[in-house]
């Protein structure tokens, strides 16, 4: 990457749009004429659903941003750029229901490497454990069994097939209780 | 109806329009504590009627009962300057108290003058720190004042906070510490979660209004609305748009139907148009209705979906509607039958395009407040210009915040609003392009305006078609426009803008400048000039030290002055903090600006009568 321009107060007047080029997912800050560091906030509070960098990457050239230009609040950018990543496929966001809690959560499957990181964020998220995966008989040692809706419609258990193809077809989550949960998979 | 002034306006405190004049107000306050005689100051232009005819505690009474009529806060700040007496019952019958910047005095000083509050309105952080140009943990903490108040105030009944650090701890104090709690609105506040919230739900049996607006609530997992208690709640406002985590929904159905007196609902964004529904069939009483996502958990089952139409069409008195954060287009429609009742429309967070935008807004003839994404493009805007002839605010945001973005509105979406739209008061315009024709054309058709903030995305952009810089457009605008209180400009601007902002910019409360200016020069025009200028933000431009001295005659009567990536001298920072010891001057940089040492990466200042903060963090120097 090579800086294309520097940018220079002293030519204000005559500066259309200049070109910056930067890694990808960077922020610099610009000022005028002198260098300075500057330490950007960071913003891992917000939640995994809004990235803020997706532009940047996929962009050719990446054209470094301005911090805090143009003067949208990042409550405001990140509300529209969920809307974004979701429709540009970065990451699969799943709803995730469990039977007899009250309310959905959202994860994104791509934040996980693998199945037990998945389920010790799921047993976190709803305070529950979840017993001991077997090839052949599911889950054991629990009355809450994860499974999954696919592409196809399917309800499958969380677990059956390698983690790679469960992350690109995997719909929805839904833990289910008891009963219900038998039938599926490899279960009794 | 009411208009929801602390989400849909910034502009809140611009009523007043005196400058504060705090500083001579606290002269005679010490004056007073120390004088033992009860004579009039004779050195104060005071009347001196009172000790002649009447004892002095009569003519207080008197003075009670007629100042206790006085609610604007300008109007009060003048007769406290009176005379000692006058000052002294003012300060007995305040019950609102606004302060503009927390680190102007100490709590202390605010409970030793006010003995009676009932409300409080304070306001942190400046403006610039939403756009991450302050590192965070910068201060503006609430903790100090709810303490004070604590133990000052039992009678406390309203908190309004915007740009403060709230911790859950501060809530809790202030649940368990003031027993008639009614209001509290918090504002782009942050430090909070659910557990917090849950806490207010709780304890304050009073409660009128929550209001959680564009604040960052951290999830801590609590079920706060089951935490309301039992029974018919006084509930007239509650609004948690903001907050991004789930909620019981079968407890907020639960509790709207327990508060005969809500009016105003704002749902957020894990609330379904199914859930939605369901509350509109419940609370068909609302005014003002935050939509939530507005969209389907689920594959909705055709035969059995709900008429969302039907329940719209029941809800009569909706004037104000919000929400739609996850919008599906095909169900835009079901409000319609709400449309023509509609005084604000909030459409900030959808991404609509103008064919779906262009049926809905058709009926919206009584709109005054409208915020949008530019995604409605300039066929929006006009169709907007052609409907809403009462409209006195509009905002339209980027939908793609970004420089090298496409920009679907430009200056003919404001020529058409301009145009259509005589009664304009306020306009945010977010765009690309633009040429001073037609910002020109606004300053001639709408002279209404008391705020105008044009963002030109693109830094240095001149006007499009001629080339030339934005100067003239903006020079029109403060020619043209003389009741305008709020700038901001933007684009490719030479110092002659600034030559016409302090010629005629005679209103000006507040001014953002970016990227603007070639010298001194513009940041003198403007402190020369502009006699009402209180609030200052300015970011990489090229203002240095000799435009800085030459605001020394007037900083005592400014809120603060915000300079940020200027070329600016920590020397000449220094000779304005000796010359002027009632002034905070603030340098505020990263951790490792050893390098540049006379280097001002940020400078922060404003008054304050009780010295500087004792809680700098250590990236801030007090100078």
């Amino acid at each position: 990457m090579e800086k294309v321009g520097v940018y220079d107060d002293e030519l204000v007047n005559l500066k259309a749009t200049e070109l910056r080029l930067g890694l990808p997912g960077t922020e610099e800050k610009v000022s005028c004429g002198k260098s300075n560091k500057r330490a950007l906030p960071n913003d891992t509070e917000k939640d995994i659903e809004s990235t803020g960098k997706t532009e940047t990457e996929t962009a050719s050239p990446p054209k470094a941003q301005i911090v805090g230009w143009p003067p949208v609040r990042s409550y405001r950018k990140n509300n529209i750029q969920t809307k974004k990543n979701e429709s540009e496929g970065q990451g699969n966001y799943v709803k995730v229901s469990m039977d007899g809690a009250p309310y959905l959560r959202k994860i994104d499957l791509t934040m996980y490497k693998q199945y037990p990181e998945l389920m010790k964020s799921l047993e976190n998220m709803f305070k529950f454990s979840v017993g001991e995966y077997f090839e052949r008989e599911g889950y054991k040692g629990s009355d809450f069994v994860p499974t999954y809706e696919d592409k196809d419609g399917d309800w499958m258990l969380v677990g059956d097939v390698p983690w790679e193809m469960f992350v690109s077809s995997c719909k929805r989550l839904r833990i289910m209780k008891g009963s219900e949960a038998k039938g599926l998979g490899c279960g009794v | 109806m009411t208009q929801d002034r602390t989400e849909m306006s910034e502009d809140d405190d611009d009523n007043s329009q005196s400058p504060p004049l705090d500083l001579r107000s606290a002269a005679i306050a010490d004056h007073c504590s120390s004088s033992s005689s009860s004579t009039p100051n004779k050195s104060r232009n005071c009347m001196a009627l009172n000790s002649q005819t009447f004892p002095d505690h009569v003519l207080e009474n008197v003075l009670e009962n007629v100042l206790q009529f006085l609610d604007s806060r300008c109007d009060r700040n003048a007769a406290s300057l009176v005379c000692k007496s006058w000052w002294r019952v003012e300060a007995l019958t305040r019950s609102e108290v606004f302060i503009g910047n927390c680190y102007a005095l100490s709590p202390t000083r605010l409970t030793q003058r006010f003995k009676r509050v009932k409300s409080l309105l304070l306001k942190g952080k400046p403006r610039f720190a939403d756009f991450n140009l302050m590192p965070p943990d910068w201060g503006a903490n609430f903790a100090p004042w709810v303490s004070t108040m604590a133990k000052a105030y039992p009678w406390l009944e309203k908190v309004d906070l915007k740009r403060m650090f709230v911790t859950d701890d501060d809530l809790a104090l202030l649940a368990d510490s003031f027993p008639g709690f009614k209001e509290l609105i918090l504002v782009c506040c942050e430090g909070f979660g659910t557990s917090g919230i849950a806490i207010v739900a709780n304890k304050c049996r009073k409660l009128k209004v929550l209001d959680l607006i564009e604040s960052e609530v951290t999830d801590d997992g609590v079920d706060w609305i089951s935490c309301f208690p039992e029974g018919v709640t006084s509930l007239e406002s509650l609004a948690f748009d903001c907050v991004e985590a789930p909620i019981n929904f079968e407890a907020l159905e639960g509790l709207v139907g327990r508060s005969p007196f809500l009016k105003k609902l704002r749902l957020n964004r894990l609330v379904s148009l199914e859930e939605l529904h369901r509350l509109l069939l419940g609370a068909p009483q609302l005014t003002s209705l935050g939509t939530g996502s507005f969209s389907h958990d689920n594959a909705p089952q055709s035969e059995q979906e709900p008429d969302y139409a039907a329940a719209f069409r029941a809800c009569k008195s909706v004037v104000c509607l919000s929400g739609f954060r996850d919008l599906m287009p095909e169900y835009l429609p079901s409000i319609l039958p709400v449309c023509s009742n509609l005084t604000s429309l909030n459409f900030s967070y959808a991404n609509i395009s103008p064919d779906m935008f262009k049926p809905i807004i058709h009926n919206c003839h009584r709109l005054q407040v409208f915020w949008a994404l530019d995604s409605i493009c300039d066929e929006g805007l006009q169709a907007v210009a052609a409907t809403c002839k009462e409209l006195r605010e509009l905002r339209i945001f980027p939908f793609d915040p970004r420089e090298e973005s496409e920009g679907p509105v430009s200056e003919l979406g404001l020529q058409a609003i301009s145009e259509g739209c005589r009664n304009l008061e306020s306009i945010l315009y977010f765009c690309q392009r633009m040429t001073n024709a037609a910002v020109i054309a606004m300053s001639e058709n709408c002279p209404e305006l008391t705020v105008f903030r044009l963002c030109i995305m693109g830094r240095h952009r001149p006007d499009h078609v001629t080339g030339k810089p934005m100067d003239e457009g903006f020079g029109a605008i403060v020619k043209n426009c003389k009741k305008l209180t709020r700038l901001a400009i933007s684009g490719l601007l030479t110092d002659q803008a600034f030559r016409y902002m302090g010629e005629h910019g005679k209103l000006i409360r507040t001014l953002s400048v970016a990227f603007a200016g070639d010298s001194d020069m513009a940041l003198r025009h403007v402190l020369e000039g502009c006699p009402r200028l209180q609030k200052l933000e300015i970011r990489d431009s090229p203002f240095g030290d000799v435009a800085l001295r030459c605001g020394m005659h007037r900083y005592y009567n400014m809120r603060f002055v915000w300079m940020s990536a200027c070329p600016l001298s920590k020397g000449c920072c220094k000779d304005v903090a000796r010359a002027m010891p009632n002034l905070v001057v603030e340098v505020i940089g990263s951790d490792d600006d050893d390098d540049n040492r006379d280097y001002v990466e940020t400078l922060y200042m404003y008054r304050s009568l009780d010295g500087p903060r004792n809680d700098v963090p250590k990236f801030v120097t007090i100078l």
